[in-house]
């Protein structure tokens, strides 16, 4: 059961697949505009990595070594085929706002990857738990772009209206330029943190972003449910337009 | 034939794969180091795209939405054929280019093996059966679809090259730097949304 409980921790924070190994950007970006997109595209791809893992795992010993890509694609294609069938019957609206990206759940990164570099080589258990922790892992990392973007973009997180009347969305933060920006200084932040880390004579972990058990997240005050973040989140926002600001200054000199 | 340039400018540049659509970021980012190497990587999608709209377009009508099939009711499998296809056409253009045309082989060849895993090829096939394209729109659309994919990672290694020795924020060296130019650019393609 240890290994078990090591499989979900190294997925949720030490191989994080958001932020330290930025494998899947492809929905991370497309699909985190809202926080409820985030956690519904995050909670299919972890249905269907739990599944294929399942299944590799089980059949291990039965694909030859030289078809095992084309035979994972089938496998991972129909899960995502299964998927992609059960939310339009159960949740059509989610369905309509993920569209294309379902189908596209195939071609992720990471579930061809955790099949190659891990079901194929280990026992059934483990893999399930192994699919579990890296399907986490990539619903927090999404759930965490998509408050950051609904909060600043529409100053609402799962829907509710939280920030004042006053404020003034920035409508930019949900449209496609808004991913790259937020992504960009969630890495920034990461950068920083381990160089801080780096000159102060720590030793650098392997891995950084969430793996320093959050404190270096840029949405830590958010994804740990409490609202204390909002200060964050303004400070990454202000950081944001600054950079912003300063690249198009470079760009017109 | 309006249509059709409507349909190519639309996907072309309106709704870029890359900077709106977010479909292909890993090469977009990972092959933009400069301009050479990002035009080979556009050239090989433009290639592999354009048949690849044209061969699933082809099985989708003539078998998986074939009413005389299965009361055309193996819509289902849309998914699972495309992306096994998609994966032997690779494999097929790349062992064609090798034996038969050297010179383009030698310009795209190393590119080829990347391009199953760029989810623009599965999308612009799977795009075309939900729009209804017929077989010649779809292979425009698929064509438009890899030419925004070549513009937009061309513009973006020229930028790299510029801005290689400029004097960027520490923590934002390497894929920040990289991701907000993208976000720039998407803003700035966002002046083309007045053309149709």
């Amino acid at each position: 059961m240890n290994k078990c409980a090591e499989r979900i921790f190294n997925g949720l924070v030490k191989e994080n697949p958001t932020f330290v190994l930025m494998l899947g950007m492809c929905p991370t970006l497309a699909v985190t505009t809202s926080a409820t997109n985030g956690i519904g595209m995050g909670l299919s791809t972890t249905a269907v990595l739990i599944m294929s893992n399942m299944l590799i795992s089980m059949l291990r010993k039965i694909i030859p070594d030289s078809v095992r890509m084309p035979a994972f694609i089938v496998v991972v294609a129909s899960f995502v085929t299964i998927v992609d069938f059960l939310l339009e019957g159960f949740v059509p609206s989610l369905y309509d706002s993920l569209g294309l990206y379902i189908p596209l759940i195939v071609v992720n990164c990471i579930i061809l990857g955790r099949a190659e570099s891990y079901a194929s080589k280990n026992p059934v258990l483990p893999s399930i738990f192994d699919g579990i922790g890296m399907g986490l892992g990539f619903t927090v990392g999404l759930t965490c772009i998509g408050i950051v973007r609904e909060l600043i973009g529409a100053g609402q997180i799962f829907g509710f209206q939280v920030m004042p009347d006053a404020y003034e969305p920035f409508t930019i933060f949900i449209l496609a330029p808004g991913a790259f920006f937020v992504l960009a200084c969630l890495v920034a932040l990461q950068n920083k943190v381990k160089r801080n880390l780096a000159k102060k004579g720590k030793e650098v972990p392997k891995t950084a972003g969430c793996g320093e058990g959050c404190a270096s997240c840029a949405s830590k005050g958010i994804c740990g449910g409490h609202l204390s973040g909002a200060g964050t989140v303004s400070e990454i926002s202000s950081v944001t337009e600054k950079d912003a600001d300063k690249t198009n200054e470079q760009e017109g000199v | 034939m309006q249509e059709l340039l409507l349909i190519a400018v639309g996907t072309a540049f309106v709704n870029n794969v890359v900077l709106s659509q977010f479909l292909g970021i890993c090469p977009f980012l990972g092959v933009s180091k400069n301009v050479k190497t990002a035009a080979g990587m556009g050239g090989a999608v433009v290639f592999v795209i354009t048949i690849a709209s044209f061969v699933t377009g082809v099985i989708y009508k003539f078998i998986l939405g074939n009413p005389n099939i299965m009361g055309g009711e193996l819509e289902y499998l849309n998914t699972i054929v495309f992306i096994l296809v998609i994966a032997a056409l690779v494999q097929f253009v790349e062992m064609f280019l090798k034996k038969s045309m050297q010179s383009l082989y030698n310009a795209l060849g190393v590119y080829l093996p990347l391009i199953t895993t760029n989810c623009a090829v599965l999308g612009v096939a799977l795009t075309n059966v939900e729009n209804g394209y017929g077989l010649l729109t779809g292979v425009v659309n698929g064509f438009a679809t890899a030419f925004g994919f070549l513009v937009s990672i061309v513009l973006m290694a020229g930028i790299r090259e510029k801005t290689e020795h400029n004097d960027v924020p520490e923590s934002f060296k390497g894929t920040p730097i990289v991701l907000v130019t993208a976000g720039l650019m998407a803003i700035a393609f966002f002046g083309f949304s007045g053309l149709i």
